[in-house]
């Protein structure tokens, strides 16, 4: 039973990898990852990693996928041009990722650990990745952790805000300086879209 | 509670320098000179108060080691922050801030006119605070800290007219010879703690008896070390040659640092050391030897130079001979008192002369100077007190201190009755030259200036120009302002004088043979274990000596009076006689190009040769290689950074893909 | 199932990932890939957690998640001003890098 679900939820989960990979329109890339995050979360189910699934679902497939979905809608759908700057990139850049996985698949099939070939020990504690013992671990293991974890999401946030703020177009507010900064801002724009052309 | 006060002498000094240094902006000159002026004072009452609690003590542990905290413990060096308090050490704290205070009070109002006012306040408190530090210093260390410290100060203030060209390069001289002094310094610090393990005045004063013999190589090597950091400090020969020039500083700093404090640093380190220098008579006999040399040659140089601070400056040299030779015979309290009397006289002469330079519009030359006793009275008398005491005239203080010692060298006999004829012959040239200065100014008819003075009652002012080249400069900052005050009319200047002209006269009460003697018994308790700590002239012969010393300056004025009132022809004579002695004289010996054909044209020389061999082919080719080496690598790999972040992507995958198959051929 | 059929998964998926980094140019799309590659790495601490019986892993992995967050944020926010500054959306024409 246990072999069908991972199954099931491994060729779910690579399938949705491959498509977000392969897809043209961004837009179905991120729906395709959607469909991989479920799969993930019944993998995340068969490792005793409750709380960890639902949040996944909530907080990943949900909220953040709403992100790019807003993103890729706003930007647009737009297609990856033809020409590539570097198409050896194409040809290498895959063999090389494989390479690597052959290289850690060795490491992980050829190490000693006498416990990879097993699926885990059985006698682990009640409740084991409920979000009571999530809870209990993070407000008193890894309080600290926790913390800065929060603290970061505050200052991407802020990061995030100050990245895509309005810069031109709010004439209410603007004074005179931010003026001649939007002006000089334009230019470089117009030089960076120049060089760009040129390239 | 004395070490508390000993710290505080050294805190007020400190606080003033950085508190004027820090504040320039902000405040007003007059309370920038304020604060400098009570930051002494309060220093030399902390003084004061730090000499009575050390008098309060039993005499036998009078001596008070305070540390603060441990400034550095490495492989069995142990140095304390630390001061030592003892009567020595307290004597020269209050000569130093007794004397800095007036000067303080002095400069308050000579440099008024002078854009720098902040700078030169600053300066002169970090000076004071330097010189502090080096006479309570506890350790070796210390001591060289202070040293070098009162060395940069030294320079600062000399090169304080920055944009005057002879005053920056005075500056630097007198820098280069004190730090040939400090690197002997080092040195002697060095072997003292390789052979003592410490270098802590009390542990090394303590063991060293135990650990030399008398005159072993090493603590030879000790004391010849020390002194000389002591001869450069001094101006002793053959390091004097940077006394002369560093007056190109403004009068007050000649008076504070190039006559009465710094200069004496080499005496002083020469009685702390006492039982080091008694170890090693050999070295004590080198520093005796080199203090006469230098008095007879600046003796005879006095009364050849015309510039009226130079004259000074070369006394202060042969004053500061007669110390060494005090110190190095044995005589410690002669010695120390005769650096304090001359303190005082040679602050008085120099702030005399600084009044009648700034009155003559800076100009320095004797030959111009002429009738001030009746344009500045007040003036004229303090240099006539002045010369008087430094000639040694019976009842100044300068006839009590000098004669001590010349008469402590007749009392030792032996080769050392040479050098009492060579002191002898040095006094009356003392008198000589001090009394050129006074019959060639004071009297006669008033020259341009003087009479200028008397006329409008105010300074005259000439175009501003540098007195060493006569070149015209501006009175802006880093030049002489426009004008600097005379005694006569500031009176901070006429307090400074009339008290320092009041101790050169009356200080020789403290030292009067078989009745108080109170500087010998007050330094007795550092000294009590000396080998010369019993050893001195019966009263009467110190009275015979100090009558001898009376009639060789009275018939050195007499010589004076007949050269320059009565036969005003015979110095003319004399020099178109003795031409080739005059010429000698006036060169100063041609000290300078003897250093310069010993010492700077073979230096110079081989950095010639080494700019020309090694800088251009081994270090230019090293840097050119390298330089080469670098721009052809990046050239080499410079197509990586390709901007592509894809590109990127795959060399990090390579980067991880390479550790990996390394720990995977690892593990096989 | 055995602990290794989990990390045999996972490192397929973190390489799937890593040659979408490699071959698309669209940001955004990068920025998936990206997350892909992420959630591998999460895929693995829990097969290890597992193993060992010990929830710490759990935790290391609510952290990771935390960390995309923001990832995401900081990213999605330049593709944002990417776009309002009116550059192209592709990875390769950003070459200010250029030595």
């Amino acid at each position: 039973m246990e072999e069908v679900a991972f199954f099931i939820g491994a060729i779910g989960a690579l399938g949705a990898a491959a498509a977000v990979v392969a897809l043209k329109n961004p837009f179905y890339s991120v729906l395709a990852l959607v469909i991989h995050l479920v799969f993930l979360a019944g993998i995340f189910l068969l490792l005793m990693a409750q709380f960890l699934a639902a949040s996944l679902i909530v907080v990943y497939a949900g909220a953040v996928m709403v992100l790019y979905v807003f993103v890729a809608a706003y930007v647009g759908g737009i297609e990856e041009p033809k020409w590539d700057a570097s198409p050896e990139l194409r040809v290498i850049g895959p063999i090389m990722a494989v390479a690597l996985f052959v290289a850690i698949s060795i490491a992980v099939l050829g190490s000693g650990l006498a416990a990879l070939g097993t699926p885990g020990p059985d006698d682990i504690p009640a409740g084991f990745g409920t979000p009571e013992a999530i809870g209990h671990l993070m407000m008193e293991d890894f309080l600290i952790a926790f913390e800065a974890a929060s603290l970061l999401l505050l200052v991407a946030a802020v990061a995030a805000i100050v990245l895509a703020g309005r810069r031109r177009g709010d004439k209410g507010s603007g004074t005179e300086q931010r003026k001649v900064l939007v002006k000089a801002d334009e230019q470089a724009n117009a030089q960076v879209a120049g060089n760009g052309e040129g390239a | 509670m004395t070490a508390t006060w000993a710290w505080l002498v050294l805190l007020f000094p400190l606080l003033g320098s950085l508190t004027i240094g820090l504040t320039f902006k902000a405040l007003p000159d007059r309370t920038a000179g304020l604060i400098g002026v009570a930051a002494i004072v309060a220093a030399f009452v902390c003084g004061v108060l730090a000499l009575i609690g050390l008098q309060g003590e039993p005499s036998e542990s009078r001596h008070v080691a305070s540390s603060l905290w441990e400034y550095a413990n490495v492989g069995g060096l142990k140095i304390d922050l630390g001061i030592y308090v003892d009567p020595l050490s307290i004597f020269m704290v209050l000569v130093v801030t007794g004397v800095s205070s007036l000067i303080h009070i002095y400069s308050y109002s000579y440099m008024k006119s002078d854009q720098g006012y902040h700078r030169f306040f600053s300066y002169l408190n970090f000076f004071v605070f330097s010189m502090l530090v080096l006479v309570l210093a506890g350790n070796f260390v210390m001591l060289i800290v202070g040293w070098a410290l009162v060395g940069f100060a030294s320079y600062a203030l000399i090169s304080y007219w920055y944009r005057r060209n002879t005053a920056t390069k005075a500056g630097m001289k007198a820098f280069v010879i004190n730090v040939i002094g400090d690197i002997g310094l080092y040195i002697a610090a060095i072997l003292i703690f390789k052979n003592l393990g410490s270098v802590d005045y009390g542990t090394v004063f303590e063991k060293a008896p135990e650990v030399f013999s008398t005159n072993q190589w090493e603590i030879v090597a000790i004391c010849l070390c020390l002194l000389v950091g002591a001869f450069a400090k001094s101006a002793q020969m053959p390091f004097h040659t940077w006394l002369a020039d560093a007056m190109e500083g403004p009068t007050p700093v000649s008076s504070l640092i190039h006559a009465a404090t710094m200069v004496t640093a080499g005496v002083y380190l020469i009685a702390r050391c006492h039982t080091l220098f008694e170890l090693a008579p050999t070295a004590a006999d080198v520093a005796a030897f080199v203090g006469l040399a230098t008095l007879l040659i600046a003796g005879t140089i006095a009364l050849a130079v015309t510039d009226l601070k130079r004259i000074i400056a070369y006394s202060t040299m042969s004053q500061i001979g007669y110390m060494f030779v005090g110190v190095g015979i044995g005589a410690y309290s002669a010695g120390m008192f005769h650096l304090m009397t001359h303190a005082f006289f040679k602050a008085l002469l120099f702030m005399a002369a600084g009044s009648i330079i700034s009155a003559m519009a800076n100009m320095q030359d004797i030959d111009k100077m002429k009738g001030f006793r009746k344009a500045m009275p007040f003036t004229a008398a303090t240099l006539i007190i002045g010369a008087l005491a430094l000639s040694g005239f019976p009842g100044m203080s300068g006839w009590f201190s000098k004669d001590e010692i010349i008469d402590f060298a007749h009392f030792r006999r032996g080769m050392y009755d040479w050098m009492w004829v060579g002191m002898l012959i040095g006094a009356l040239m003392t008198a000589i030259y001090s009394f050129r200065i006074i019959f060639r100014i004071l009297p006669g008819p008033a020259c341009e200036e003087a009479q200028y003075l008397i006329d409008k009652g105010h300074v005259i002012h000439g175009e501003p120009k540098n007195p060493a080249t006569n070149e015209v400069e501006d009175t802006e900052v880093g030049y002489p302002g426009e004008e600097h005050h005379i005694a006569e009319q500031a009176g901070g200047m006429k307090f400074a004088m009339a008290i320092l002209a009041f101790l050169s006269i009356v200080a020789g009460v403290l030292q009067i043979p078989g009745v108080d003697e109170v500087v010998t018994k007050f330094l007795e308790p550092t000294f009590e274990n000396s080998v010369f700590a019993h050893m001195h002239p019966s009263t009467g012969e110190a009275w015979l000596g100090l009558t001898e010393g009376g009639l060789i300056s009275i018939a050195g004025i007499a010589i004076a009076w007949l050269l320059y009132i009565k036969r005003p022809d015979l110095p003319g004579k004399f020099r178109q006689r003795f031409s080739a002695i005059h010429t000698l004289c006036v060169n100063k010996w041609y000290g300078d190009e003897l250093v310069d054909f010993l010492v700077t044209n073979p230096v110079k020389a081989v950095g010639r040769f080494c700019n020309r061999v090694f800088e251009r082919f081994a270090i230019d080719g090293a840097t050119a290689g390298v330089a080469g080496l670098t721009r052809s690598a990046g050239a080499a790999v410079r197509d990586i950074q390709s901007g592509m972040l894809r590109g990127y992507a795959l060399l990090m995958l390579f980067g991880i893909l390479a550790i990996a198959v390394y720990f995977l051929i690892r593990s096989l | 199932m055995d602990i290794e059929w989990y990390i045999v998964l996972s490192a397929l998926l973190f390489t799937v990932g890593f040659i979408g980094v490699l071959v698309r140019r669209n940001p955004v799309v990068v920025l998936l890939c990206l997350e892909l590659m992420l959630s591998a790495g999460a895929l693995s601490l829990l097969a290890f957690s597992r193993m060992l019986g010990n929830q710490d892993g759990q935790v290391f992995v609510l952290i990771v998640l935390v960390v995309a967050a923001c990832e995401v944020v900081v990213g999605l926010g330049l593709v944002v001003a990417m776009y309002r500054r009116r550059l192209p959306l592709d990875v390769d024409e950003m070459k200010e890098l250029k030595g």
